[in-house]
């Protein structure tokens, strides 16, 4: 499925410095669906070019890295669970940059 | 079909708990509650109206200069700042006031974000350079000093250069972006450090009201998730790469842990603050003296001010003057050299982002 992920707030420098990418990411497995856990961890090989740990943690997002579904925070939709439909887009901001 | 039907049980249970009729577009960390953005704008502005309003942060007719480095949280604060002095009748002359350390690459991007501020909200903007201030900018200093330590003239300068730059604007209160996270990690740290004369310090929310530009932190009880939510959602423009001469840096472990709290009970933040507040100096604990600098009239402790210590080090080639631990040049210059080193050790946010 076709996906617009985002990053911002200083993590696109971890992805070539980057900003938008469009992606075609399917689940895995055998899996009817696709959740933010896979996505993450497809991220992470796919798109993470450099110092992984400043955007994961474990498997999960590093605490400090805002995550939204669609313009809706991901805490709101289940976070690792939430299931990503066709042209969803998916919004990475560190909180972790300057003030 | 699926798809559809889908998307409408993702959108249906999460309606905006204030108003019952829009789709909730956070969930607010101070309070859990699933909130629309337009209800998110109006709570988040009118809880730092009430923080300024009860804490008598202004007054009206005052000229108050805001510290704008480009990031996220000065950035927001330039612009709720001007649209409650609007909406609220302030009567507040409001100012950007930026300093450039003089790092190619990184300052000067996110001084064109400050500029570019200047005109979005119709702020007048302040620069002041270390090069002019001290007649060294970072890259030189780098360059003298290698990598390490350079942090540590980095905070030491910027403080300074702020109060200075706040004394050019004439400006009668300096407004800085710290925000809840931050005094909580400062409160952690302070503690850890055993810092009590800061540590009582640090949560207030107006400081050097004997000094000569009182500093004033109107974020004090803002958490930075909302404020990136809020710059997000407003498409607010500021500016996040790192600095180049701490790459690595972002925040410290205490910063790390506060993040973690946050994720397991989010008003670990708000309970750290209200912790750091309930630690009462007593008369016994020894305070140090505020005087002022023999050579640069700057409020200091010491005989010299820190950043004169520093410089005296870089014009001399002595750059090692003046940080971490005691060393032997030092201790004529300094009163109570326990006093100023031991908290250096634990090094938290690069570049003294976090000096209170
Ligand atoms: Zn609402
Ligand atoms: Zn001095
Ligand atoms: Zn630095």
């Amino acid at each position: 499925m076709q996906l617009t992920l985002e990053f911002g707030g200083g993590l696109e420098l971890l992805c070539n410095s980057v900003k938008v990418h469009n992606v075609t990411v399917d689940p895995q497995d055998g899996e009817e669906k696709l959740t933010m856990k896979k996505l993450l961890s497809w991220v992470r090989t796919n798109l993470i070019k450099e110092r992984p740990e400043m955007f994961m943690k474990g498997d999960s997002v590093r605490p400090g890295v805002l995550v939204l579904v669609n313009d809706c925070d991901w805490e709101l939709s289940g976070q690792l669970d939430t299931i990503l439909e066709e042209k969803d887009v998916i919004v990475f901001i560190s909180t972790l940059h300057g003030g | 079909m699926e798809v559809a039907e889908a998307k409408s049980k993702k959108a249906g249970p999460r309606q905006c708990s204030t108003c019952n009729e829009r789709r909730a577009a956070l969930k607010r960390p101070k309070t859990l509650e699933q909130i629309c953005r337009e209800c998110f704008y109006a709570v988040f502005e009118e809880e730092i109206h009430q923080v300024i309003v009860e804490n008598q942060l202004f007054k009206p007719g005052e000229r108050i200069a805001i510290g704008a480095s480009g990031g996220k949280d000065s950035t927001v604060l330039a612009y709720v700042l001007s649209e409650l002095n609007r909406r609220h009748n302030y009567g507040l002359d409001l100012f950007l006031l930026s300093v450039d350390e003089g790092i190619t690459g990184y300052r000067d991007d996110s001084l064109e974000t400050v500029k570019r501020n200047e005109i979005q909200y119709g702020l007048p903007l302040k620069v002041v350079s270390y090069k002019d201030l001290y007649g060294w900018t970072m890259d030189e200093i780098v360059k003298m000093i290698g990598l390490k330590n350079n942090c540590t003239f980095c905070g030491v300068f910027r403080r300074q250069a702020l109060d200075r730059g706040a004394a050019m604007l004439k400006v009668d209160k300096l407004a800085t972006g710290h925000n809840a996270d931050d005094i909580a990690e400062t409160v952690l740290l302070n503690i850890l450090r055993g810092d009590i004369a800061r540590l009582s310090r640090c949560t207030s929310i107006t400081t050097g009201e004997d000094g000569p530009i009182p500093r004033c932190k109107p974020f004090k009880y803002t958490y930075e998730k909302e404020i990136v939510m809020y710059a997000y959602f407003k498409r607010l423009d500021y500016f996040s790469t790192e600095c180049i001469y701490s790459p690595n840096a972002y925040r410290g472990f205490a910063r790390e842990f506060i993040k973690d709290l946050e994720r397991i009970r989010p008003r670990a933040i708000l309970d750290i603050i209200k912790s750091g507040e309930n630690f009462r100096i007593s008369t016994s604990a020894k305070m140090p003296e505020q005087g002022t600098c023999e050579r640069c009239g700057y409020i200091s402790s010491q005989k010299w001010c820190k950043a004169c210590v520093l410089l005296d080090g870089l014009n001399r080639g002595l750059p090692k003057l003046g940080i971490g631990r005691a060393r032997g040049l030092n201790n004529g210059l300094e009163k109570d050299s326990k006093q100023t080193n031991g908290t250096k050790n634990i090094q938290s946010k690069q570049c003294g982002t976090l000096d209170f």
